[in-house]
């Protein structure tokens, strides 16, 4: 079932998502693209209704464009994340509410801070270290409270360097991918029905790209 | 002028409208349309029944689960295939039409032609599938038009998607294939009443879906030569008819090649029944 993450590391945001276009019990498609590239140095990943998910990501995508093409300088990520969102939250109070979640990437080229925001379908928003969406989320989510932990240099020494520790900012992008990939086992391993193909796509200060895991 | 104009249609409630002698367009709203038209007459749209939830008001009398007595039985069950290959696509449908237990009839036609071109497939309501489709048609032709080139498959089957998206949660159903072929080569779309659209080689849509999935997905390669496309087809529609009871008696057949789609033939499925198991020794 759909299952997207994402994660931040030194200089970089991984997202992820996995390929599986289903409908009731048969996979139509296993090459679905559902992360979308907003800009040069933004990723979308988007799960959700069928049919609603397109429609918004198209809208997102074009509007952002917009902004880069009337401004000359694109929205930062953390802009995008607020429009986004505002576009989300005015959208849930009309007839034919966009249900979508998000996850969105960003290499902020201003403060050159890697960011990356959790967003739901009621248009919460939340800046996160880390995030999933789906049923994966059930299982990554506590995976990543504790690799982010021991991926620490040395054990924590107080109760609030948990707290305060728990993530890595220092990771590197191969380090992030080996989370990422026990993510994806672990999911595999636990999930019923779970996705066996990801499209896992990274930004940092060069840009967007795909990686193969 | 304008003025009296603008006074005039708002007295009648309705929102400003001008009349046509009196329009012309502003140098914003020129080309806004890409040639499609002006939208100073508003976005076409459709009359619904004048009751305060029309979606609820047509499940009323179409939900056949909840009240097996309603009047209106929307038909359902289907097999319907198609894939690309080296030869063109490949279009296959059985053309059984059931409404609830009841086979309503053994003789639709469930591939819809919209053009020399384009072929589109029908699974879910047949009205919306037959009615939005040749609609597309018109579409498809009025592109021609203004644009002097055919229509791309994938701009044809985007159009439906977004149009059946602006009716999402009123009732509509369909599950349709749109195949044809365009500058880019043979192509195949598959679009939903949800606002589905799928790129992709190989679909089957239906409550036979699964079934025809089954045979398909064992022999399909692309490089396929034409005849066995044809006899996979057949057999996978064969395959549904078989197992589904909401799917049979005949399969038409199609193909789409560079000069447009052929129709290959209509074939009985229980005479390929009989055909097969027996080995045509009857």
């Amino acid at each position: 079932m759909e299952t997207s993450f994402a994660l931040t590391g030194k200089g970089y945001v991984i997202v992820a998502a996995d390929t599986t276009a289903a409908r009731s019990i048969v996979k139509m498609k296993d090459d679905q693209d559902k992360i979308k590239e907003l800009g040069s140095h933004l990723l979308m990943a988007y799960s959700g209704e069928p049919g609603d998910t397109i429609q918004f990501a198209e809208y997102v995508e074009r509007n952002i464009r917009l902004y880069q093409i009337r401004n000359l300088y694109p929205l930062r990520p953390s802009a995008a994340a607020s429009w986004i969102r505002r576009s989300l939250a005015e959208s849930l109070r009309s007839r034919n509410a966009y249900t979508v979640n998000l996850l969105i990437g960003g290499y902020d080229l201003a403060d050159h801070k890697p960011t990356l925001y959790w967003i739901d379908y009621l248009g919460t928003v939340v800046e996160v270290p880390f995030a999933a969406h789906g049923y994966g989320s059930y299982f990554a989510l506590s995976l990543l409270d504790r690799w982010a932990i021991a991926l620490t240099r040395g054990r924590p020494r107080r109760h609030t360097d948990i707290l305060l520790r728990y993530h890595n900012p220092e990771a590197t992008l191969e380090e992030g991918l080996a989370t990422l990939k026990r993510c994806i086992n672990e999911v595999s391993k636990r999930l019923i029905v779970s996705p066996d193909r990801y499209k896992v796509k990274v930004v940092d200060k060069d840009g967007v790209r795909e990686v193969e895991l | 002028m304008q003025a009296q104009v603008q006074r005039r249609t708002f007295k009648s409630g309705m929102p400003p409208v001008v009349d046509d002698d009196d329009y012309h367009c502003s140098d914003a709203m020129w080309g806004s349309l890409a040639g499609f038209g002006s939208l100073v007459k508003g976005v076409p749209s459709f009359v619904i029944p004048s009751v305060p939830d029309p979606a609820a008001f047509l499940r009323l009398h179409t939900d056949d689960h909840a009240d097996p007595s309603c009047k209106i039985k929307i038909q359902h069950g289907t097999t319907t295939l198609a894939f690309r290959f080296q030869g063109g696509v490949i279009v296959a449908v059985d053309s059984r039409a059931t409404a609830g237990s009841y086979i309503a009839s053994g003789t639709v036609k469930k591939i819809i032609e919209i053009n020399p071109y384009l072929l589109g497939t029908m699974a879910g309501g047949a009205a919306d599938c037959q009615y939005w489709e040749t609609y597309l048609g018109v579409h498809c032709r009025l592109h021609e038009l203004r644009n002097r080139e055919r229509i791309s498959v994938s701009a044809a089957s985007k159009y439906l998607s977004n149009l059946v998206y602006s009716y999402k949660g009123m009732g509509l159903s369909m599950g349709t294939m749109i195949c044809g072929w365009d500058k880019t080569g043979p192509a195949l779309f598959y679009v939903d009443s949800d606002g589905t659209r799928l790129k992709g080689n190989i679909f089957s849509v239906g409550s036979g879906s699964t079934f025809a999935y089954g045979v398909l997905d064992q022999e399909y390669r692309w490089d396929l030569p034409d005849e066995e496309a044809q006899e996979l087809a057949r057999r996978s529609i064969y395959a549904a008819g078989h197992r589904d009871a909401f799917s049979g008696n005949t399969c038409n057949l199609y193909q789409v090649k560079e000069d447009g789609w052929q129709f290959i033939g209509n074939y009985d499925i229980t005479k390929l029944h009989y055909d097969w198991a027996w080995g045509g020794s009857w």
